[in-house]
């Protein structure tokens, strides 16, 4: 798993250094660094997006735990949980905002 | 090319446009609070509950639902500020729903709107917290140990300053979000495929109207918690 997500990483860090390596001239410059822009925008969302996705599912699961071992639970569970999902989530925002600034960088 | 239904007013135009959406979501609800305080009465009729659904009926679970969140939250001393949470939920919710109707861009998705109401939270917040616990209200950004003071204070102040941007963040980002999906779809195939994004839309609305109440409890009950 862990294996998995480095290997990505690294092959799209080789991909990107080679799109900057054939980079030659002016136009050529300019239009690859409006592609390193739109792609530094996706990853932005997406590692964000895999990281909150990540944190609201364990958050998720343990509430369903807590709720499936002790249903009578069910109202005390949600409202702290409902808390931090939004936490968790904020974190994915400030990622979406700074795609946002990126996207208006073209 | 408009951007919502209420820039086409004369005078408004794209810039204001989420002020007079404000405007007049504020209008109908001021209306609506009127007739649901002619429907409520006094004396014996205004005890006894609602018995179908009406303005009033409306009203009265809105407060319901927020006095039993904040009895939760932050206890029994937090009866006085319910008032204040009930009115943010209500307006942050119809708000919210407004932009529902085709071709409406809620308020509530302007960052203007939703920064200013971030920063009265967290001036509502450091008031009362003044209020309730005086100069020792200011202790608690120090830490709990003498020597770790420069430390916790550079933290405990980004940690406030962030709490308002964050709070309005949310709510903007969140409702554009999601009309960008609707939008989207829309654009794919207008007929029968939207709709669950209009439901997903429906319940966006009411979770971050649910949300924003919320965590503007948390810090309330914070910033008011006595050291026992």
């Amino acid at each position: 798993m862990k294996s998995t997500i480095r290997n990505i990483l690294i092959t799209m860090t080789a991909a990107m250094a080679a799109t900057s390596a054939f980079a030659q001239d002016a136009a050529a410059v300019a239009t690859s660094q409006n592609g390193m822009i739109a792609m530094a925008a996706g990853l932005a969302i997406g590692l964000a997006a895999i990281g909150g996705a990540i944190g609201q599912a364990m958050t998720a699961a343990s509430a369903l735990d807590g709720i499936a071992r002790n249903p009578a639970a069910q109202s005390k569970v949600f409202t702290p949980m409902i808390i931090g999902l939004a936490l968790i989530e904020s974190l994915v925002i400030y990622a979406f905002v700074i795609a946002f600034f990126l996207q208006g960088k073209f | 090319m408009a951007s919502s239904l209420t820039s086409l007013i004369p005078g408004v135009g794209d810039t204001y446009a989420h002020v007079a959406t404000a405007g007049i979501v504020s209008a109908g609800l001021i209306a609506a609070t009127f007739i649901a305080r002619a429907q409520l009465g006094t004396g014996e009729t205004a005890v006894v509950p609602a018995g179908k659904l009406s303005f009033r009926g409306f009203f009265e679970f809105i407060t319901e639902f927020i006095q039993g969140l904040s009895d939760m939250v932050i206890g029994e001393h937090g009866r006085a500020f319910v008032p204040m949470f009930a009115a943010t939920f209500t307006f942050v919710l119809i708000n919210n729903l407004v932009g529902m109707i085709p071709g409406m861009v809620p308020a509530t998705e302007n960052l203007n709107t939703t920064l200013a109401m971030g920063f009265f939270m967290f001036f509502a917040y450091n008031i009362f917290g003044v209020k309730e616990n005086g100069v020792a209200y200011f202790k608690h950004f120090l830490g709990p140990i003498w020597w770790l003071i420069p430390l916790m204070l550079v933290i405990e102040l980004i940690s406030h300053f962030v709490r308002p941007i964050s709070l309005g963040l949310r709510l903007a980002n969140v409702l554009q979000g999601d009309h960008t999906v609707v939008g989207i779809f829309l654009n794919l195939f207008p007929i029968g495929l939207p709709i669950p994004f209009y439901m997903l839309g429906l319940f966006v609305a009411c979770v971050q109207a649910f949300v924003f109440t919320l965590l503007s409890m948390v810090y309330v009950a914070l910033a008011t918690a006595h050291d026992h």
